[in-house]
């Protein structure tokens, strides 16, 4: 074990990957100098230009030499240091990248990570604070990866750059000073295997990314006042840890997902309709779902906050569903 | 202008430029017989045929090496089948059948062969630009002697990925020639009308990279100017070639073209690449019957594909979910 923060554990994911496979290359804005958050520092030193390669800012050609480079096999890790930005390449994600492997019936892969950092940071408003894993959760052909501590940001980043598909990597910009012990082993995390973060036996709370440290501390809020929670954190959306949450719920009989983004058409509501549609009879209270109202996040700190899931908004619906 | 034209060498490689005869003749007749099944309902969906620009497919791809690679466009036959894909296996997939290059599963606009370095037709236009550039990164980075051919029409100027993989190939300095195939059409919509400035040349050395126009529906003008782009290409100097010709069809099979005057069609059938390919080869001494031969072997050829197409199976019901994702398969949870 070593004592890591969540960006440090990314940087240490990609470097020991790129050790690991000759075919391995990132290219990206900013990369050559290590980032706009420093999360490639050093590695253009040490693996020199052409495999950290820096990139015009030409997201839609970013993604899109990636797909050809990945099949021609290479395997690109894919910068895109905001998932606002990758909007500019929705066409090369969603219509290239998830497709190409089934539309051509199986003549190729196109084993890409693109990583696009998500979430509310430092009043950096509407453009650049967005969390839309639900998006990709929705397109056939994509993984979607939202990890919450250092050790799977390690351990999720080195199974996506392993990947033969297409992997969404969405890291929390708030999570990157986050510390905490990651093993030093060749610690790959397997997707749609939920992490469970604490056990009760009242309540079940389903998250992902920063808001899996929001529930956490609820959680614990929670204990004081004797209400249990099984917390899980799904580490992946697709695929997502169905059998966990599922068993959870039948044990409990009540389900919270909570996450940052937007509630409406969120993931939280494939969580909620599947328990609904499979937990009928266990359920001793409607399923809750806490998001971010349906605004674009603010500049004004004051604002910003308006829109942010809280741990008090958390032992708030948890106590209305057990009725303490 | 139409460019660069050939002049008739007293030189001619004439078996050289049979057999590129040959190639256009099977192309043509090839998407004949998809355009007669597409009327009888047995080939679905939309078809893109190329009739009239197949001197551009035939002339470039036959400067290619069969591990070279190319990407194409929605009208993708052509480069496909003179990359040396298999006929019947791309006709069986626009049948949407078993055995078809992609099992059935992507038909005409997503025509492919990995097997002959023919990374794809594109349903998307512009979209292959960014792609190729990126297979062509892929050959720099592991070092080897390939070289990449994009094929896209001039609609695909006014899309952003013109600008940005063009400038990506420059920056890295790839291996890759781009062949813009302007047949005057951006779907239904006269190109010229939606299109600022002087064009896709001019827009191509605007970004750096180095622009020759030649006349697209003569054969030995494509093949002498691809020859030599793709030798520079290949050394990771990227080039462009501006290819001009016309669509003698409309954008699909279903079109048909009222946006056009009769009269200008009628006037470029007269300037059809495989006509004028046959009159050079005529002149260069190849008897009449032996050129009717090979137009009259294409064409049974192709109505043989297409025969065997219709009575080949569907493709098996569950590759509706193989080739999704190795994880998350699909067919765990359908529903």
């Amino acid at each position: 074990m070593r004592r890591l923060s969540y960006l440090e554990a990314s940087r240490v994911a990609v470097a020991e990957e790129m050790e690991r496979d000759p075919l391995v290359w990132a290219v990206g804005e900013d990369l050559g100098r290590g980032g706009v958050f420093g999360q490639y520092k050093g590695l253009a030193e040490q693996f020199g230009p052409d495999r950290i390669s820096d990139a015009p800012i030409s997201e839609s050609c970013i993604v899109g030499a990636a797909v050809g480079a990945a099949m021609m096999g290479t395997r690109p890790i894919v910068e895109m240091r905001f998932s606002d930005f990758a909007l500019c390449a929705v066409d090369e994600l969603v219509n290239q990248a998830a497709k190409a492997r089934y539309m051509f019936g199986g003549q190729t892969r196109v084993p890409i990570v693109v990583r696009e950092p998500i979430g509310m940071w430092r009043s950096s408003a509407a453009q650049h604070s967005q969390s839309l894993e639900a998006w990709y959760a929705h397109i056939p052909g994509l993984v979607v990866a939202v990890p919450s501590t250092p050790a799977d940001n390690r351990a999720l980043l080195k199974a996506a750059i392993r990947c033969d598909d297409p992997v969404v990597f969405m890291e929390h910009k708030g999570l990157w000073p986050l510390e905490g012990e990651v093993p030093e082993g060749d610690d790959v995390a397997p997707f749609g295997k939920a992490r469970l973060v604490r056990e009760g036996g009242d309540l079940t709370i389903v998250s992902w990314s920063a808001a899996v440290h929001t529930a956490e501390q609820a959680a614990g809020e929670l204990a004081g006042l004797g209400i249990e929670t099984d917390l899980l954190d799904l580490r992946t959306l697709w695929p997502w840890d169905r059998d966990a949450v599922l068993a959870s719920v039948e044990k409990t009989g009540r389900l919270l997902v909570v996450h940052e983004a937007v509630a409406v058409a969120g993931f939280g509501a494939e969580i909620a309709a599947t328990v609904a549609e499979s937990c009928h009879a266990a359920l001793k209270a409607p399923v809750r779902r806490l998001g971010a109202p349906r605004v674009p996040i603010s500049y004004a700190p004051p604002l910003e906050n308006e829109v942010r899931v809280t741990a008090e908004a958390v032992v708030a619906a948890a106590r209305d569903m057990t009725g303490q | 202008m139409p460019g660069r034209s050939s002049s008739i060498a007293s030189n001619l490689n004439v078996d050289r430029h049979l057999a590129q005869f040959r190639e256009m003749c099977r192309i043509r007749e090839f998407e004949k017989a998809a355009i007669a099944a597409a009327e009888e309902k047995l080939v679905l969906g939309a078809i893109h045929p190329s009739i009239g620009q197949e001197a551009v497919a035939v002339g470039v791809c036959s400067n290619l090496r069969r591990d070279d690679i190319i990407l194409s466009t929605h009208r993708g036959h052509g480069h496909t089948m003179a990359k040396g894909a298999d006929a019947l296996a791309m006709m069986r997939e626009l049948f949407g059948r078993a055995g078809g290059t992609s099992q059935g599963k992507g038909g005409s606009m997503h025509i492919a062969d990995f097997e002959v370095g023919m990374l794809g037709a594109n349903g998307v236009v512009a979209a292959n630009i960014n792609i190729a550039a990126g297979a062509a990164h892929a050959i720099k980075l592991k070092r080897e002697d390939r070289v990449v051919v994009c094929f896209f029409g001039d609609g695909a100027i006014n899309r952003g990925p013109f600008l940005e993989g063009l400038n990506w190939a420059g920056v890295f300095k790839l291996p890759i020639l781009f062949v813009c195939e302007d047949n005057g059409f951006a779907s239904t919509t006269r190109t010229q009308s939606m299109t600022s400035g002087d064009g896709p040349a001019a827009r191509a050395e605007a970004i750096g990279i180095k622009a020759e126009t030649v006349d697209g529906n003569d054969l030995l003008a494509v093949d002498e100017a691809a020859r030599e782009l793709i030798e520079v290409a290949r050394r990771g100097t990227p080039r462009f070639l501006l290819a001009r010709t016309y669509r003698l069809t409309g954008h699909t099979s279903a079109d048909t073209a009222p946006y056009r005057p009769q009269a200008e069609v009628e006037e470029r059938w007269r300037n059809d690449p495989i006509a004028n390919t046959r009159k050079v080869l005529a002149g260069a001494g190849v008897a009449d019957a032996d050129l009717a031969a090979v137009a009259a072997a294409a064409e049974r050829e192709m109505k043989q594909a297409s025969e065997t197409a219709r009575n080949t199976d569907w493709p098996a019901r569950e590759l509706a979910f193989t080739d999704v994702q190795d994880i998350g398969d699909p067919r765990e949870r359908a529903y």
